[in-house]
């Protein structure tokens, strides 16, 4: 489809939409969001740019096959998961590093948001792939 | 804020969430009986709009900021649902026209 006003508004609400998507990534520990909603957010940028551009340069731009980021997902998601089993613990349980202490509060990384951002190449990978294999056919 | 202000503000919000409801539905009535598909999809983009309002006034009267959240992801994705319905109803126009020229096939 070649229509000017819709390529236009498409450039400046993709952007808008990832940034929005990994927001959501990190807030998700505790408040609505989360790895799983912020990619069917990303993915949606992702659809808007198929439909304005053609699938051929939403592949130029995401750089990688998404099924590469499936797989990538899956095994951030397992290793997040074994991480605890290496450190005595159950396996999926929660360990958490303290990356800076401030003054007001300290700032700690967890393996669950290692986790959060396997879900997120997941979805994103397996939604993309759908999406580019139905524009394609 | 004080008491006064803020039964002013619940009046209002209660006020503003009554119109939208009546809004979306009057937008539902001419989603139903729209004669032309482009009518349909104008009500239904309306209807995300007006959702999206809806959902503004809706985390004031509550105090809860998760909906403000809830209304920039609808705000974000509706435009996508408008695009797709009416990249469909261009298909579907290309079609019926393209059937007429060549006959039947």
């Amino acid at each position: 489809m070649q229509s000017l006003i819709l390529r236009t508004a498409t450039r400046l609400l993709v952007s808008l939409i990832l940034v929005f998507s990994i927001y959501l990534l990190f807030s998700g520990h505790n408040s609505p969001g989360g790895g799983f909603s912020g990619a069917l957010v990303a993915a949606t940028g992702f659809a808007l740019y198929t439909i304005a551009e053609g699938p051929a340069s939403v592949r130029r731009a995401i750089r990688i096959d998404p099924r590469r980021l499936i797989v990538f997902g899956l095994a951030l998601a397992l290793a997040s998961g074994l991480a605890a089993v290496f450190a005595g613990k159950p396996f999926l349980t929660g360990l958490w590093w303290t990356v800076a202490e401030l003054p007001d509060y300290t700032l700690v990384l967890g393996t669950p948001f290692f986790f959060d951002v396997g879900v997120y190449a997941i979805v994103l990978g397996t939604i993309l792939t759908i999406i580019l294999a139905l524009e394609e056919s | 804020m004080t008491a006064m202000e803020s039964m002013l503000l619940k009046g209002v919000t209660e006020a503003v969430l009554i119109f939208l409801t009546l809004a979306i539905l009057f937008a539902f009535i001419r989603l139903v009986i729209g004669p032309d598909p482009a009518d349909r999809i104008v009500a239904l983009d309306l209807i995300s709009v007006l959702i999206v309002a809806y959902l503004g006034a809706l985390s004031i009267y509550t105090g809860e900021r998760a909906f403000l959240d809830v209304a920039i992801a609808y705000a974000l994705i509706a435009f996508l649902g408008t695009v797709a319905l009416a990249r469909f109803r261009e298909r579907l126009a290309k079609k019926s026209r393209n059937d007429e020229t060549h006959g039947e096939g």
